[in-house]
């Protein structure tokens, strides 16, 4: 579903991610774990096209990300292409980014009527069952700013849903929450990757999480991953010192 | 109730003999600082967004525009129009017309200059979640970026209009009949300096004034619609008052 091919990432001097090569097979849960600045994000980034790869290619579900065919020469792409490709990944931000000009229904609404061209009374009974789902079907009509923290979240996530992605892509998402919320965010997620077939792909700090919802666990240094394996060998017998030093780091914090 | 023709020539002494010149005055100054404003607005908002473009030469034409207008002073700029421009092109403009261009003009390029900064503050999270939910560009723009960089917009646009009410009154310099020149005139012809020089400063208060609240009103629409209600002034005191 999705793989990357020697794919380096560069901002100005600074080398973020160096030749890496992986692999996501379609429904698989894969969880991002290492040190800030070792690179997870700027994956999940440069999957959403908020970035561009330096060097090497991404593809998703067959489709060249960064570069189209125009006759038989690969070309970067368009706007055109990207949106074309976008339409199957969906991104979940750790400041939940709700759009403060739309009360809830309308952030959930907005871009299927307007990106997809879903008829309104669709998307809007489609919102309802997503707000259901999340736990706040009576809150279609509240302002973002009348939520917590939490609530924003969980809106966010059924705004994402609702562009019906094959991908979804999870950045820290619940790094901004305070902790008594961060369970019931949490909860909902793991239901969510249970029941459906989506390929997701989740960065986070919150080893009892990834535990819980990934299929494999890919540990990143420097920008390349230093080890990979299932959740209970990474979490129970790490191989490499490093995911021992880190593992170790963060359990103590 | 009794009400009073403020523009009225039966008014006692002094008024009568002077406030009806200075109404029709203040209608002058009125109309120019009203299209003065619609040009620069116009002018404002493709400008501005064109200075936070992504394309260079967009924004290349954007900062000659702004810095022109904005290094130029606005009697010059008048003097071009109105004087300059029939002997360059034969082609001469109404004086009212020239006046309010160039207050456009100029105004226009200050108003950028607020469009792109607010723009610019729209947080990136916002924008790029825009891009997640694969909104197109120009949609991005218009259901996103725009309804909350207008927010911002509003209380600097404020200062900005009563700029351009206050200087309507260079309009004079062209003999365009606005509430400074009528006030000179009448100073000119032997009304008293005092009362007529106090009724400008009145006039003119006012005037601003009314552009104020204007936009205050304009801008507490605009915080409700982000959810970003101003407290209320009562309810801010009986918080200071409580401490």
């Amino acid at each position: 579903m999705i793989r990357f091919d020697k794919v380096g990432k560069r901002f100005g001097d600074v080398s973020v991610l160096r030749e890496l090569d992986f692999h996501v097979g379609r429904g698989e849960r894969v969880t991002l774990i290492g040190p800030s600045g070792s690179g997870k994000t700027t994956i999940l980034r440069l999957l959403m096209t908020l970035e561009r790869v330096t060097s090497g290619t991404i593809h998703v579900d067959g489709q060249c990300l960064s570069h189209m065919r125009r006759g038989d020469r690969q070309v970067p792409a368009d706007e055109r292409h990207l949106r074309q490709v976008r339409k199957k990944i969906g991104m979940v931000f750790q400041q939940f980014n709700l759009f403060p000009n739309m009360n809830v229904l309308r952030n959930i609404t907005e871009a299927p009527v307007r990106a997809l061209g879903v008829p309104r009374e669709q998307a809007e009974d489609k919102a309802h069952e997503l707000l259901k789902m999340v736990g706040l079907a009576d809150k279609a009509h509240a302002h973002p700013s009348q939520l917590s923290g939490g609530q924003q979240q969980r809106v966010a996530i059924a705004r994402a849903l609702a562009m019906e992605p094959e991908v979804l892509l999870l950045d820290e998402v619940t790094s901004a929450l305070d902790p008594e919320l961060v369970s019931g965010v949490q909860n909902l997620l793991r239901d969510i990757a249970h029941q459906g077939n989506l390929t997701l792909l989740c960065v986070t700090h919150e080893m009892n999480f990834a535990r819980d919802i990934s299929h494999r666990v890919l540990m990143f240094d420097q920008g390349q991953i230093v080890e990979e394996g299932p959740p209970e060998q990474i979490f129970t017998e790490p191989a490499q010192q490093r995911t021992r030093d880190f593992l170790q780091a963060v359990l103590d914090a | 109730m009794i009400t009073i023709n403020p523009c009225s020539a039966e008014l006692p002494g002094a008024l009568g003999e002077t406030m009806p010149f200075l109404c029709d005055g203040t209608v002058i100054t009125l109309q120019s600082a009203i299209g003065g404003s619609v040009i620069a607005i116009a002018i404002a908002l493709p400008v501005g967004l064109m200075a936070t473009s992504r394309h260079r030469r967009a924004r290349a034409v954007a900062r000659v525009y702004m810095e022109f207008f904005r290094g130029t002073s606005v009697l010059v700029q008048l003097f071009w129009l109105f004087y300059a421009m029939p002997l360059l092109t034969g082609f001469q403009l109404d004086k009212i017309f020239a006046g309010v261009l160039a207050l456009g003009l100029n105004l226009g390029a200050y108003g950028s200059e607020v469009v792109r900064g607010a723009v610019r503050a729209v947080p990136r999270g916002q924008r790029e979640a825009a891009v997640a939910l694969n909104f197109s560009p120009f949609q991005r723009m218009r259901y996103v970026v725009l309804p909350q960089a207008f927010v911002e917009m509003v209380p600097p646009m404020n200062n900005l209009l009563i700029e351009l009410l206050k200087a309507t009154s260079l309009l004079s310099a062209i003999t365009v009949a606005d509430l400074a020149y009528e006030g000179r005139l009448l100073v000119n012809s032997g009304s008293d300096q005092l009362i007529v020089f106090a009724l400008l400063l009145v006039i003119y208060f006012l005037l601003s004034y009314l552009i104020t609240l204007l936009m205050r009103f304009v801008e507490r629409r605009a915080a409700r619609v982000v959810g970003r209600e101003r407290p209320r002034r009562r309810a801010a005191r009986t918080v200071e008052a409580a401490r």
